[in-house]
C-alpha cells in the first residue's frame, strides 16, 4: 500500500465531491476489489469489468451512502453484486445467494482424508504448482460457498461484515464458511498426499 | 473420523475454534477430544494450515495496465502516480 493510505478516508470529503479523496479511495481499495473479482470469476477481463463498474457505481451512490457499514464493506458489497450479475449472465442456472438449501448437503462436507501433510516444508507447500492447485480448488468451490470464503478468509472481513456484504445471516455465513474450509482442506489433502507418496518412491 | 459423538460436535464448532471465537469451555472440550482422536487432530491441524496457506498466497497486486485503465475510466488520470 502506498503512503497516502495512512490516513482514514473521509466520507464527508467524498460526498462533497473531493476528487483527490476519491482517488485515494480508488488507490486504497482497488487491489483488494480486483483480487476479489478475479477469485470470484476466475477471468481477468471479467474482473476488470467488475473493478471499473464497482468504482463507477460507488461514485454514483456516494451521495446516498449513509455510512452504516464501513467504506470497504460497502465497496465489497457493490463488487459482489457486480460479479453476481456477470455470473448470472454467463450461467443463469446458478443460484448463488439463495439461503434455503444450506442443510441439504451436509454429508458432502464430512472429512474423509486423514493424512497429516502439515509436516511438508513450507517451500514445498507453497511451490508454484501447489499455489496454482489451491487457486483451482477455490474455483471449484460452489459459488455460494466461494463468496463467503473469499470475503472472510481472503479479504479478512469479519463474520458480521461478510453477512452485511452478502445480505446473509451470520448463521448462514458461518455454515458456508465451514463447508468451504472443509472442502478446500479435502482438496489440499488429496493433493499433498500425492506429493508425500512421490517423496517416498 | 471415529464413530464417536464428539467428532461430530468438534466438526460443528471448528470455525469458531479456529477463529478464536470459541468459549474456553468449548476449547477445552475440543482439545481433550483431539488428544484422544488422531483423525480429528489431523483435521484441525490441516484445516488450520489450509487457512494459513490461503492467507499466505493472497496477493493484492493490481496490474499496472488494469490500474491505468481504471483511472482513465474514472477520469482520475491526474492522480495516477
Amino acid at each position: 500500500m502506498s503512503d497516502n493510505t495512512a490516513l482514514p478516508i473521509s466520507l464527508p470529503a467524498l460526498q462533497a465531491g473531493d476528487r483527490a479523496e476519491f482517488a485515494r479511495l480508488v488507490e486504497t481499495y482497488s487491489p483488494q476489489i480486483y483480487r476479489l473479482a478475479l477469485k470470484i470469476l476466475g477471468n481477468a477481463q471479467d474482473a476488470e469489468d467488475v473493478l471499473q463498474n464497482t468504482f463507477l457505481k460507488a461514485l454514483q451512490s456516494l451521495p446516498t451512502f449513509e455510512g452504516r457499514s464501513s467504506l470497504s464493506t460497502w465497496l465489497y458489497r457493490i463488487a459482489v453484486n457486480e460479479a453476481l450479475m456477470l455470473i448470472r449472465k454467463h450461467r443463469p442456472e446458478v443460484q448463488v445467494l439463495a439461503g434455503d438449501s444450506d442443510s441439504d448437503d451436509d454429508e458432502d462436507y464430512i472429512p474423509v482424508q486423514f493424512v497429516d501433510w502439515t509436516t511438508i516444508p513450507e517451500d514445498a507447500l507453497l511451490s508454484s504448482e501447489a499455489v496454482t492447485y489451491l487457486d483451482q480448488a477455490i474455483q471449484r468451490l460452489p459459488p455460494k460457498l466461494r463468496l463467503v470464503f473469499l470475503l472472510r478468509d481472503v479479504e479478512g472481513l469479519s463474520i458480521r461484515e461478510t453477512s452485511e456484504a452478502l445480505g446473509l445471516t451470520d448463521t448462514a455465513v458461518k455454515t458456508r464458511l465451514l463447508r468451504a474450509r472443509l472442502f478446500l482442506r479435502e482438496q489440499l489433502s488429496g493433493y499433498y498426499q500425492e506429493r508425500l507418496l512421490e517423496e517416498k518412491h | 473420523m471415529h464413530n464417536h459423538f464428539d467428532c461430530h460436535d468438534l466438526l460443528g464448532s471448528l470455525s469458531d475454534y479456529l477463529d478464536g471465537e470459541a468459549r474456553q469451555e468449548l476449547c477445552r472440550a475440543i482439545e481433550t477430544h483431539m488428544a484422544e482422536c488422531p483423525n480429528c487432530r489431523i483435521v484441525v491441524d490441516t484445516l488450520k494450515k489450509t487457512i494459513y496457506l490461503v492467507h499466505a498466497t493472497a496477493e493484492s497486486q493490481l496490474p499496472d495496465d488494469v490500474r491505468a485503465r481504471l483511472y482513465k475510466t474514472l477520469e482520475l488520470t491526474d492522480y495516477l502516480k
